[in-house]
């Protein structure tokens, strides 16, 4: 029987753009293979059970925890990591309004709150100030009250838009 | 806490996935979106589970029309419950659930069959489910077989589900002209586990109440339904306090979720009550 089951699995997938070949432990979970084996330590391993958000990663085009799947399961995936988005200049702005508006201090939690913010502004428009807050509600900041946070997301969201119709 | 797994094997399809569980002489664990299970891994509440990945299995995804009723397949994130059209026509309910449960991230990933099988108290599906009376649909090494909801939940995370089974679909009743369907609860922050909660249905049969984190299970408040029935919504409130026997925890007490059950009831009956106005 333990034959049908792997302890190591081959994985193919693309990661912020490059095409990635690996062989994984059967219990790795996303984040610390990023982290330990690809050396984008960008998206943090915190809580591990998925309530503070610091492991937020892309997946296919979605945020998601990075410590609640595991590294067998992105098989054929396409990943991007706050690295992948800053070295295509992709949250730029989002990046500079954060600076801008203190929307972090030890910075511990902003990979994984870009990765979130970033799915929201995707969607396009401007969103209001709940949805802001509802939207983030699975990412813990200890420094800055979260008022910031919302101060630069909504910023960048009224200059996208601008951009768009001017 | 890094998570200690057993082994992993990705289903290609139904048939494979029953054979994988098989094969794992009790060792077995699905594996759908991981929102739950991945967590009790790295926290080491489960260990040396030999995981059957079905997350692959793209014909467990997805919501069909079956005329009477719908049907949703297991691995339906909640993302798209939330989203999908015959969902929000004929279960409004569950598409309403899912913006009370948890985070975009984790709604991106869980499933509606993973919440299901988990059959976790504070959990809104089991509890809108059982409220809708809907039918589970599961596989085994001897074929398909149906269960009623009122039969399905068996206590505390535990389910009518045998090891080697799968949950393959959930069959919703569409709702009937006119019907009401609405979810009320209290949480302390947006994405919380609720601290309780209610769904309330009012059919031309009668009423169905049901409530999340204030039991083992989720069970119909059959005195409260009555006296809804009878209209008489402060017999309700009586009846639905007495019946359920909540838990005291670090987040309420048993006298606290008690009046809070009477309170959703009634915030339930006024929003039925608004709406139709
Ligand atoms: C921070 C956080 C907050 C959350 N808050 C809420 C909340 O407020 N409300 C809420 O309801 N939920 C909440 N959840 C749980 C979430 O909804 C889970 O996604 C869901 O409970 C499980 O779905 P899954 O697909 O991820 O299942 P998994 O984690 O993959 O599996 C869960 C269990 O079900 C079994 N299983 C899964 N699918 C099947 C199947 N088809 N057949 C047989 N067995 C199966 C697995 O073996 C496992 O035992 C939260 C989770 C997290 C991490």
């Amino acid at each position: 029987m333990s034959e049908m089951f792997r302890d190591k699995i081959v994985i193919d997938l693309t990661v912020n753009g490059e095409a990635v070949q690996a062989r994984v432990p059967a219990g790795q979970h996303a984040v610390d293979f990023l982290r330990q084996e690809l050396g984008l330590t960008g998206a943090h391993a915190s809580c591990e059970h998925g309530v503070c958000g610091a492991c937020t990663i892309r997946i296919d085009g979605e945020a998601v925890r990075g410590c609640l799947t595991l590294a067998a399961q992105l098989d054929g995936s396409d990943i991007w990591t706050v690295e992948g988005l800053s070295d295509t200049d992709a949250i730029r702005d989002l990046q500079q309004a954060f600076i801008a508006r203190n929307a972090l201090q030890c910075g511990f939690c902003t990979p994984g709150m870009l990765m979130a913010v970033e799915e929201l502004l995707s969607k396009g428009g401007v969103p209001d100030r709940a949805v802001i807050r509802e939207h983030l509600s699975g990412n813990y900041c200890r420094c800055t009250g979260y008022e910031a946070i919302v101060d630069a997301v909504e910023s960048v969201a009224r200059a996208r838009a601008d951009e768009v119709t001017s | 806490m890094k998570a200690s797994v057993g082994g992993y094997a990705r289903a290609t399809d139904l048939q494979h996935a029953i054979t994988l569980l098989e094969a794992a002489d009790g060792m077995a664990r699905v594996l759908a979106g991981g929102q739950s299970l991945v967590a009790a891994m790295n926290m080491r509440l489960s260990t040396g589970d030999l995981l059957v990945d079905i997350s692959r299995l793209s014909e467990l995804r997805g919501v069909t029309d079956e005329g009477d009723t719908i049907r949703i397949g297991a691995l339906t994130r909640h993302v798209d419950v939330e989203g999908n059209a015959l969902v929000r026509d004929h279960a409004p309910l569950l598409a309403d659930a899912v913006k009370v449960i948890a985070h975009a991230a984790i709604r991106n990933r869980g499933t509606i069959g993973g919440a299901l099988a988990l059959a976790d108290p504070a959990a809104e599906f089991p509890a809108c489910v059982l409220a809708l009376g809907a039918t589970l649909h599961v596989m085994g090494s001897d074929g398909e077989r149906t269960i009623a909801v009122e039969d399905f939940f068996q206590g505390l995370f535990e389910t009518e589900l045998e090891p080697e089974e799968i949950l393959t679909a959930i069959s919703i009743p569409k709702a009937e002209m006119g019907e009401r369907q609405v979810l009320q609860e209290v949480t302390r922050r947006s994405g919380d586990y609720a601290l309780a909660g209610l769904c309330l249905v009012k059919r031309q049969g009668g009423h169905r109440v049901t409530m999340l984190s204030v039991g083992e299970q989720p069970e119909l408040a059959t005195d409260a339904m009555a006296k809804l029935d009878d209209g008489d919504i402060e017999g309700a409130i009586v009846s639905l306090r007495a019946e359920i026997d909540p838990p005291s925890d670090t987040k309420a007490s048993a006298k606290y979720r008690r009046h809070i059950a009477g309170v959703l009831l009634r915030r339930a009956v006024d929003q039925v009550t608004g709406d139709a106005r």
